[in-house]
C-alpha cells in the first residue's frame, strides 16, 4: 500500500535515514486485543477477507476450531484456539486472534534485501509493498511471530497491513470496526495502554490475579497488543511468544556483518594492488628457460 | 587441439579448462548476485540477472551447477592436493613467498602449499554454501526445516560465501601476480621455464615421463 499520507520512517534494505521533519507527533496507533472478552465467533477474519478482497481456499476440517489451519496469503488474521485446563481443574477456552503484530523493531524488515519491500510508518504499522517484494522469504526468516506467509501464486510475502489504507483516512482496521465484543480496540497507543490497564484491574479483581498487558519489549513493544487473564504464561496461546526478539543470528547475518565483510573483500582486493605495485609480479625469464633446457638435457 | 609447440609443457586439457570456466563463470554470476541480496549498496547488481526476483530465482540454479561442476574438478585435483611435509615447509616461509624470493624456497610439485590450502579451503565453502543453500532455497525446499535451522542457514551462507569470495581474490591476484599462470588455464600450456621456476618437482616428473595431462 504505497500512501503518501503515511509517513515512511524506516525502509528495508535501506542504509540512509528516511525523511524525517514529519511524524507522528499526534502518537502512534495501537490496536489491542482483549483476549479475555473474544468469543471466537471469526467476524474479524470475515471482515478482513472483505475490506482486502482476500479469499482462501476451502480447506478442510483438521479437528479443531482453527479455520482456516494456519495464516496464509489470503489469511492475514487467524483466531487460534486453545483449551487450557486450569490448576483448578476447570476448562479455559483461551483464543488469539493471531496476526501482525507490527512490532516497533520488525524482524521482517531487518531481514528484508529489496529496498521498500518493507516499510514502517511513523504512526508504527508495518507494512509490505508486494511490488517490491523478491519472494526471498527473509522476511520469514527474521519474524519472531512466525507471521508472514509467501503466496504459492506469485512467490511475494504478505501479512495483515493493520488496514493502513484505511488507518491513513482515519479509519480504524476492518476487524475492530466488525468486532461484536469490543475485544478488539484501536486508537492511541498510549490510550490503548490505559484501556488495558482498567481491563487489567477489572481481571485481577475477578481472580485473574495474572491478568496483565502482552507489549514485548524484546522487539520494542508492538502495535497490536493483547490483554491476556494469564500475562505470566503467554505460551499458552498458541505458543505465544513469552520473550520475543530478534533472533541474535538475524542481528549478526544482517548488522555489522553486512559492512564488515564488503570492507574485507575490498581491502582484500587493495592488498593485492599493494603487491603488485610495491614488490611486483613474479616473472619467468630467459635464465628460467635456460636453466629449464639444461636439467632436461642433463637427465635425458 | 593444436600440439604444444617446443618448450612448452601441457598443464591442462581441454576438458579441464572448459570445467574450470564453468566453475569461474558461475562463482562471478554467483558472486554478484549474492552481494546484491547481501547488501543493500549493492542491489542495483540485480538489475544484471533482469530484477530482484530473477535475481532471487536464478542464484540457486546457478549454485548448483557451480557445484557440481566443481565436484569433478575436485576429484580430478584431488590427489594432486595432498599436504606434504615440504608444502608446509613452503608455507612457513610466506615471507619468501610474497617477497619474490622463489630461490629459498622449497621445491614445489604440481601445486605448492597456498595452492593447496586454496583447494580444500573451495571444497569446505561448497559444501557449507551447499548445504545451507539449500535449507534457504524458500520455494522448495524451506518448508521442511525448523526456523532456527533457517536461520542458522542463513548467517552460515553468508560467511562461507565471504570466505570463498575472499579466496578467490586471493586466487585472481595469484594468477595476476605470478606471469605465464593464466595461460595454464586459457590456453593450457606453460613454458619450460615457469615450471621449472614455481613447480620443480612436476617439471621434472614431466620431464621424465613426457607430457602429462
Amino acid at each position: 500500500m504505497a500512501l503518501q499520507s503515511l509517513d515512511i520512517v524506516r525502509r528495508s534494505a535501506t542504509t540512509l535515514p528516511e525523511p524525517q521533519a514529519r511524524g507522528a507527533h499526534t502518537g502512534q496507533v495501537a490496536k489491542l486485543i482483549d483476549v479475555t472478552k473474544c468469543i471466537g465467533c471469526k467476524a474479524c477474519q470475515v471482515a478482513c477477507m472483505e475490506w482486502n478482497d482476500l479469499r482462501d481456499e476451502i480447506g478442510t476440517c483438521t479437528g479443531h476450531y482453527d479455520n482456516p489451519a494456519d495464516l496464509s496469503e489470503h489469511s492475514w488474521t487467524l483466531m487460534r484456539f486453545t483449551e487450557y485446563e486450569n490448576p483448578k481443574g476447570d476448562l479455559e477456552w483461551l483464543i488469539r486472534k493471531d496476526g501482525c503484530m507490527h512490532c516497533a523493531d520488525p524482524g521482517c524488515l531487518k531481514a528484508c534485501p529489496s529496498p521498500g519491500a518493507i516499510v514502517q510508518y511513523a504512526n508504527g504499522i508495518v507494512d509490505f509493498h508486494e511490488e517490491n517484494c523478491i519472494g526471498c522469504g527473509y522476511c520469514i526468516t527474521g519474524c519472531p511471530f512466525n507471521v508472514p506467509r509467501i503466496s504459492k501464486q506469485d512467490k511475494k510475502a504478505y501479512k495483515c497491513t493493520l488496514c493502513s489504507d484505511r488507518v491513513a483516512v482515519g479509519l480504524e482496521p476492518a476487524c475492530v470496526k466488525t468486532c461484536p465484543t469490543g475485544a478488539i480496540v484501536f486508537g492511541d497507543k498510549e490510550d490503548m495502554k490505559q484501556h488495558a490497564a482498567e481491563r487489567i484491574e477489572d481481571l485481577k479483581s475477578r481472580g485473574f490475579d495474572k491478568a496483565g498487558l502482552y507489549d514485548p519489549a524484546g522487539v520494542g513493544g508492538t502495535h497490536v497488543m493483547y490483554v491476556l487473564h494469564h500475562a505470566d504464561q503467554p505460551m499458552l496461546y498458541a505458543d505465544l511468544p513469552e520473550n520475543p526478539k530478534i533472533s541474535a543470528m538475524v542481528g549478526l547475518w544482517k548488522g555489522v556483518s553486512k559492512p564488515l565483510a564488503l570492507f574485507a573483500i575490498a581491502a582484500t582486493a587493495f592488498v593485492g594492488f599493494l603487491h603488485y605495485i610495491g614488490i611486483g609480479p613474479n616473472e619467468t625469464d630467459e635464465h628460467d628457460e635456460e636453466a629449464a633446457r639444461r636439467e632436461l638435457e642433463k637427465t635425458s | 587441439m593444436s600440439e604444444p609447440k617446443p618448450n612448452e609443457i601441457v598443464r591442462y586439457t581441454p576438458g579441464t579448462r572448459i570445467n574450470h570456466w564453468i566453475v569461474a563463470i558461475s562463482f562471478v554470476l554467483l558472486a554478484l548476485s549474492g552481494l546484491a541480496l547481501f547488501h543493500p549498496a549493492l542491489f542495483w547488481l540485480t538489475s544484471l540477472f533482469g530484477g530482484g526476483p530473477w535475481t532471487r530465482i536464478l542464484h540457486p540454479f546457478i549454485g548448483v551447477v557451480m557445484v557440481c561442476a566443481f565436484a569433478l574438478l575436485m576429484v580430478k585435483f584431488w590427489s594432486h592436493n595432498l599436504m606434504h611435509p615440504r608444502d608446509w615447509a613452503w608455507m612457513r616461509q610466506m615471507k619468501d613467498v610474497v617477497e619474490n624470493h622463489e630461490e629459498k624456497l622449497p621445491e614445489v610439485g604440481r601445486y605448492n602449499g597456498g595452492q593447496k590450502l586454496l583447494f580444500f579451503t573451495i571444497i569446505l565453502c561448497l559444501l557449507a554454501l551447499l548445504a545451507s543453500g539449500i535449507v534457504i532455497w524458500r520455494v522448495y525446499f524451506s518448508l521442511y526445516f525448523p526456523i532456527e535451522v533457517i536461520r542458522f542457514a542463513s548467517l552460515l551462507h553468508a560467511v562461507a560465501a565471504f570466505v570463498l569470495i575472499c579466496t578467490i581474490v586471493v586466487h585472481i591476484y595469484a594468477g595476476i601476480w605470478v606471469k605465464g599462470s593464466i595461460r595454464a588455464m586459457t590456453r593450457g600450456t606453460v613454458s619450460y621455464g615457469w615450471a621449472w621456476k614455481h613447480h620443480r618437482l612436476w617439471f621434472r616428473e614431466v620431464g621424465k615421463g613426457g607430457q602429462q595431462k
